[in-house]
């Protein structure tokens, strides 16, 4: 078990959550616009404080951990970064080496996890190019790579499609399924029909409470979409399919 | 990857040791040396430590410059967006118009207060907002100026002048005793700062990008603010408020360098110290015996030269 969340809550966006997650696998968020879930996957990073209940990472209460160690546990990708300044790519992959870095020049350790993980994210070709000259869908993927590069157990999420197309998204979601049979990767994501597809688990959440968690089929089975979401949905050969 | 840093101290220790030589009135070394009037007084209690004088404010102003950029997330920040060293002009302002003594002692007070303002204004519980402080510091800047303006217009023709000249901003050849407080003051505050540029580079980024990769953001952020204000504050209780040093060196290294700041604030605090000097030089000499504020300088030396790297193929990245 990773994460243990008893009655928790946040002075905005949710309350009284309960609920419980796998060390590996893939498991998303889903809900309508404000029911909680950025705020939910910004208290699992570290990020939103102070909480109300308790949230545990491994036994230890989130608020508890140093945060140089919780980074090489926890890694969150935000939905997207905004530059002002000319890193190249490879250096913002590299700043995911910070929580491991001591001294003024990279380690060998260092430079062998940005390697992998330019690698797994197939960035490698643009290593050098400054990071404000990429394309929505290669930036996605270097902040991943960064990600990737703290050597992490978990991997949070916020909608990490937001800014892909098509065929992007896919590309995202199959890389995803495929890491998260070593780590636990939490995802926030509005795409139904991809966490229907790739996840193992849905948590799906309403008016900052947790709706429906459990397998995919059952989490997003089209009675709790009607009520959560308000759509009408039908299942047609594996996919969802909504009422316009 | 350091050969940029060697390059920095190699033209730095160049200007160190031409900029004194220059000047007005020729020298002639060995007589400067030796003791020789009136070549030893021109060279030791003109020339020099205005050049160190130069040499330490270039380099605080334009490391303030990158520190305050970063932590801002504005390229166009500069070491007097904070409204700090307006603070120390109403000091200075209020000391000229009251005749005090130790206008660079008030001018000091008056930033360190203005400092004060802006940060109890930004800080939101025991979080320090970048935003908030920003805007606070536009805001103290417009007040500062306000208030000078208000005492300009009430003073004297000579105290008037003095605040002009104090307001332009400029180099004078100062006590060693007076260098040597400085010299304690910003150099092991720039070290200081220099000494983190992995975590300046994770702030330049973001807050959340930082704190997600285990840094304490707002231990580091108030660190970087209360640094790059003393070291302004300090150099412009000195010198009043040059302009463009901590814009222009900053930029033009992080368009050779890049951002990482590992290169780009051991550079700048090098060529920054270079940079003044030479531009000091030139004010002293252009149309020499008449001297050209500095502050005029960097502006006319730096402006064109701003604009040309702005108008270069890397400028659509830029800002």
């Amino acid at each position: 078990m990773s994460f243990r969340a008893t009655a928790l809550s946040f002075a905005y966006g949710l309350r009284d959550a309960t609920f419980e997650l796998p060390s590996s696998g893939f498991v998303a968020i889903a809900g309508p616009n404000g029911a909680g879930k950025s705020t939910l996957l910004g208290i699992l990073a570290g990020l939103r404080h102070p909480y109300l209940g308790e949230c545990q990472y491994r036994g230890v209460e989130i608020r508890r951990w140093r945060r140089r160690d919780f980074a090489r546990q926890i890694a969150f990708l935000p939905q997207s970064m905004k530059l002002e300044f000319p890193f190249t790519a490879e250096q913002v992959v590299f700043m995911g080496r910070a929580p491991y870095a001591d001294g003024w020049f990279e380690s060998q350790a260092d430079h062998d996890a940005v390697v992998r993980a330019m690698t797994t994210t197939d960035t490698t070709a643009f290593a050098g190019r400054d990071f404000r000259s990429l394309s929505g869908g290669e930036k996605q993927r270097v902040i991943l790579a960064s990600a990737l590069a703290q050597e992490p157990e978990t991997l949070l999420l916020d909608e990490p499609t937001t800014f892909l197309d098509l065929k992007h998204q896919l590309a995202m979601y199959k890389l995803l399924s495929t890491l998260a049979k070593k780590m636990l990767i939490v995802a926030v994501t509005h795409d139904l029909n991809l966490a229907l597809r790739f996840s193992d688990q849905v948590m799906v959440m309403e008016n900052g409470r947790i709706a429906a968690q459990g397998p995919p089929a059952e989490a997003l089975a089209p009675n709790v979409i009607d009520r959560v979401f308000g759509v009408h949905a039908e299942l047609r050969d594996g996919w969802l399919v909504y009422d316009a | 990857m350091t050969r940029g840093v060697w390059i920095s101290l190699a033209v730095l220790i160049a200007v160190a040791v031409a900029a004194p030589l220059i000047g007005s009135s020729h020298i002639d070394l060995r007589r400067a040396l030796a003791g020789a009037s009136p070549d030893h007084e021109i060279l030791f209690y003109a020339r020099l430590p205005r050049v160190l004088l130069a040499l330490l404010a270039g380099a605080a102003l334009s490391l303030t410059g990158v520190l305050f950029q970063c932590l801002l997330r504005d390229p166009l920040a500069e070491p007097y967006t904070l409204g700090i060293s307006s603070g120390g002009s109403v000091g200075a302002v209020i000391g000229i118009c009251f005749g005090l003594p130790f206008i660079g002692l008030l001018s000091l007070a008056g930033a360190g207060t203005a400092l004060l303002i802006v940060l109890s204004i930004a800080f939101e519980g025991r979080r320090l907002s970048s935003f908030t402080l920003l805007l606070a510091g536009v805001t103290m800047n417009s007040i500062s100026l306000a208030i000078v303006l208000f005492l300009h217009n009430l003073a004297s023709f000579s105290q008037s002048f003095a605040i002009s000249r104090w307001l332009m901003g400029g180099l004078d050849a100062v006590e060693y005793s007076t260098l040597a407080w400085l010299a304690a003051g910003v150099i092991p505050v720039c070290l200081l700062v220099v000494a983190r540029p992995r975590q300046w580079n994770l702030l330049a980024v973001g807050e959340e990008w930082a704190s997600s990769r285990g840094l304490s953001t707002t231990a580091y952020t108030v660190l970087g603010y209360i640094a790059g204000s003393f070291l302004t504050g300090i150099v412009t209780s000195l010198t009043g408020p040059i302009g463009f040093v901590g814009l222009i060196v900053p930029h033009a290294l992080r368009l050779k360098l890049g951002a990482d700041h590992r290169m780009l604030m051991p550079c700048s605090f090098l060529l920054g110290a270079a940079f003044l000097a030479v531009c000091d030089t030139l004010s002293r000499t252009v149309i020499a015996p008449t001297e050209i504020p500095v502050g005029v300088v960097t502006a006319l030396a730096g402006g064109p030269f701003f604009i040309w790297l702005l108008r270069s193929k890397r400028r659509s990245l830029w800002l």
